[in-house]
């Protein structure tokens, strides 16, 4: 690993994990009192660890200038084992949480274990750490590839996959001994906040500086989406971070927006940490992946362009739909509803374009495993955006909202879309990445792909069912006029469903666990491919590609 | 249009600067006005600010993860407004760094739970909600009442907030710690000062039931009993036209 970096670059990593121990010592010393010296900890440890790493490799021989002929991939090698690991962790978490709720005793006396600070670990493990990594691994895999250029250099990529982690272990250990903001999907504090700004910026630049590179005239569509991903997500994360430290000593910060406003701005990020989180960067892994491994072009180009553009606009204005009927202004709500419906076209214009593409290979979807994850994954993907179309709008809102509907609609989403495009991608350049000829076992993948449907559709008929139970008994009335239902009544209704769901979180789980075990053993133990599959290259550089400028 | 797509896609910087636009629009429109328009936030001259210990039971429901259960946002619907009392206005939340409106009721609205149940419920069923609702789901959170407070950065938390805009005088801030203490040892000489600072409907008590120090579970139950109490605009707020059955 360290070999491949130059000399120069070994010593910028150590100076920076000399930088980042320092940062976590004055973080350890000035928090001592605070639950913010247990993060100062944390911090020093990465930042030992990696300079232990630097230092381990620094006797190691300048990597010879034949490697700037190959992509770099060690990065992405080590982000798709990350996000595994991840996925089993944050899965795992999910399922005791769903079954916290059907059987509350299932946890010690100790307050990192109940239920209020597990949720966001689950959440943050699985979008953050999975769905992060997993976006990150394959971003590095489809720009070079895309751009038919090597990434610029060795140490940024490894400094935005490290840094990112560091991130995501401050923010789920945080929850588990009370540091958050409660901010939905951003309940990280303040200096981890600040850490994962910096480390975007280098991603995007990145990015960027590699595009710049590319060999190919035009930016091929997938890297639009992971483009918009680190953008827009940037802007998200900045505006509903901002707070206000109580001092630079403690890990306890407040948000600067209140009341109506903190709502509207939360909602603008946590809706749009779906699209562009959840839905960008996942279509972009599915603009890449899926055409590849169907061995067919993009069905059309013109509707990748309208769904691109439909999305990034139309996206921002929704939020406002998690706040009907709330103190919000009406004609916030109403606008918020409106895009939310008009958000159809381009949802449905982009599920439609994979599918489509899928034409003239079904037989292939028949046969393999690894293609259908991604074909499913799309159709999920139609699915949920239809149902969140219609969850938006008003009426049916007054219903959904507040009920497990919601929490179905995420898992079908989350589920039935990011995680099984996921898996499908990683099935895919798995055995790219490693050299091999295909997955360990095939029969595995199926066996994967099989639970996790079936994890799925459990859970979101079981969350369909409790969530419309729950709205219609919160809302019936006797014929007298009053409530039929008291609230306790509506939650021992729950009950057989918040058992199910926690059986179809248990199959995801198994699902995932089978996947990470094929893996291993692929990279373990698979035949490797005997002669170098050529085309799997960058293209040569023509001489100034030093002195290129990104934008031409 | 298609062609000047063809363009655009050859520039990474242009694609990037093109992005940030488009996605900037949506935001600004919606977000910006509710800063400016005076109508967002309704008019509650009697609107108070939390006393310190009722903000650290707030820190300790942040803590705790209530919001992931508990929504405090009664919506402008019949059935809720008649399960729950008066629908939220914004003003009532107008103090509230982060707001806690949630996304999820696992529990019921607590909006305005204030008053609802005694002390000694609340700290009975905070300690093991099965105690007192044999079939409840909600966690017991019996470590409240063991761990003492720490009132060491009260000032730290009342100065941060009065920066963002709750208006905490200087001597409210200087007497954090002394406040907080007061209000949970109404015996204490600390008392006084938080029915004079925070004003006569300030509830000055020992809430978990044990007068010899002040604990988390102190401050929790005197969070929840001032929920929906910091103003009387809801039920002045002439409610029926506005309803949607
Ligand atoms: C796992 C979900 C969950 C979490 C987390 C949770 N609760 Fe509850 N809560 C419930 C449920 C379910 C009920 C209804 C049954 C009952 O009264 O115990 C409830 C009831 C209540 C009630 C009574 C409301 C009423 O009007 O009857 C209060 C007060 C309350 N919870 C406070 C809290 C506080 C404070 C926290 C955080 C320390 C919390 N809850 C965390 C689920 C939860």
């Amino acid at each position: 690993m360290v070999g491949q970096l130059t000399k120069t670059e070994r010593q910028f990593g150590l100076a920076i994990a000399v930088l980042v121990t320092l940062l976590g010592l004055a973080m350890a010393a000035a928090g001592r009192q605070d639950l913010l010296g247990v993060h100062g900890l944390i911090v020093v440890a990465f930042g030992v660890g990696a300079a232990f790493l630097v230092i381990s490799g620094a006797h190691l021989p300048e990597p010879a200038k034949e490697r700037l002929a190959h992509y770099y991939d060690d990065p992405i090698k080590v982000g798709i084992i990350l996000s595994m690991i991840w996925a089993i962790f944050g899965l795992f978490i999910g399922v005791w949480v769903a079954a916290l709720l059907a059987w509350p005793e299932l946890t010690f006396d100790a307050a990192w274990s109940s239920f209020g600070r597990l949720r966001p670990v689950h959440t943050t493990s699985v979008i953050f750490g999975f769905g992060g990594n997993a976006l990150i691994a394959t971003s590095f895999h489809v720009m070079q590839r895309t751009s038919r250029a090597r990434m610029p250099d060795q140490l940024s990529p490894w400094f935005v996959l490290i840094g990112y982690n560091l991130f995501c272990v401050l923010a789920a250990s945080g929850y588990f001994i009370g540091i958050t903001q409660s901010k939905e999907y951003a309940e990280a504090e303040w200096y981890a906040d600040l850490w994962l700004v910096v480390v975007w910026v280098t991603y995007l630049v990145l990015y960027l500086r590699t595009l710049a590179r590319r060999q190919e005239p035009h930016i091929y569509v997938a890297n639009w989406y992971y483009l918009a991903f680190i953008l827009v997500v940037a802007m998200l994360h900045i505006v509903n971070g901002l707070a206000m430290p109580i001092s630079l000593a403690s890990a306890k910060s407040y948000p600067i927006f209140s009341g109506v406003q903190d709502a509207m701005v939360q909602w603008w990020y946590g809706h749009n940490a779906v699209a562009f989180f959840l839905t960008a960067g996942f279509l972009g892994m599915m603009y890449y992946y899926l055409p590849t491994r169907a061995g067919r072009p993009i069905f059309s180009y013109r509707l990748s362009i309208i769904s691109f553009w439909g999305i990034t606009f139309f996206y921002m204005w929704a939020g406002s739909h998690h706040l009907h009927y709330t103190a919000l202004p009406h004609w916030v709500q109403t606008l918020g509803m409106t895009f939310s419906v008009m958000l159809l076209v381009p949802s449905w214009a982009s599920a439609a374009n994979a599918l489509l593409t899928l034409n003239g290979a079904w037989h292939k979807v028949r046969d393999d495993a690894t293609l259908r994850f991604m074909m499913v994954a799309a159709v999920f993907y139609g699915l949920s955006t239809f149902e969140g179309s219609f969850l938006a709008i008003r009426s049916v809102n007054s219903l959904s909202h507040y009920t497990d509907w919601t929490v179905g609609h995420v898992h079908a989403g989350a589920l039935g879309w990011v995680a099984l495009i996921t898996f499908g991608a990683i099935y895919a350049v798995v055995p790219k990445l490693w050299n091999r000829k295909s997955m360990y076992s095939w029969k595995l993948v199926e066996v994967h792909f099989w639970l996790a449907l079936a994890g799925t559709l459990v859970y979101v008929f079981a969350m369909w069912n409790s969530g419309i139970i729950q709205g219609l008994m919160w809302r019936t009335y006797n014929e007298s006029g009053t409530l039929a239902y008291s609230f306790l009544e509506s939650m021992i209704a729950m009950h057989p469903y918040y058992v199910a769901r926690t059986f179809g979180g248990l199959l995801f789980l198994t699902g995932a666990a089978v996947g990470f075990y094929n893996i291993w053993k692929t990279i373990k133990e698979a035949p490797a491919v005997q002669e170098e599959t050529a085309p799997d290259r960058p293209a040569t550089m023509p001489a100034r590609v030093g002195t290129v400028e990104a934008g031409e | 249009m298609f062609g000047a797509h063809y363009k655009l896609e050859r520039h990474s910087i242009g694609f990037a600067l093109a992005i940030i636009v488009v996605a900037s629009i949506g935001g600004l429109v919606e977000i910006a006005p509710l800063f400016t328009i005076d109508e967002t936030v309704e008019e509650a001259p009697d609107m108070r600010v939390y006393t310190p210990l009722e903000q650290a039971g707030r820190d300790i429901y942040i803590r705790e993860g209530c919001y992931a259960c508990h929504s405090q946002m009664i919506r402008t619907l019949r059935d809720e407004v008649e399960r729950y009392g008066p629908y939220s206005l914004a003003v009532e939340s107008q103090y509230d760094h982060p707001m806690q409106w949630g996304s999820k009721r696992t529990g019921p609205d607590l909006a305005r739970v204030g008053g609802k149940y005694s002390d000694e419920w609340h700290v009975a069923h905070l300690n093991n909600p099965r105690d007192v609702v044999p079939v409840s789901v909600m966690p017991a959170y019996s470590w409240l009442s063991r761990n003492t407070l720490d009132m060491s950065d009260f000032d730290l938390r009342l100065n941060a907030l009065s920066k963002i805009g709750v208006p905490y005088s200087e001597e409210m801030i200087a007497n954090a710690q002394a406040d907080a203490y007061g209000q949970a040892m109404p015996n204490s000489d600390r008392a006084a000062g938080v029915v004079e600072r925070y004003g006569e409907a300030t509830n000055v008590r020992s809430f978990d039931g044990n007068p010899d120090r002040v604990t988390e579970m102190d401050a929790l139950v005197a969070y929840l009993q001032v929920l929906g109490r910091l103003t009387d605009a809801a039920y002045r707020n002439d409610s029926e036209e506005a309803l949607e059955e």
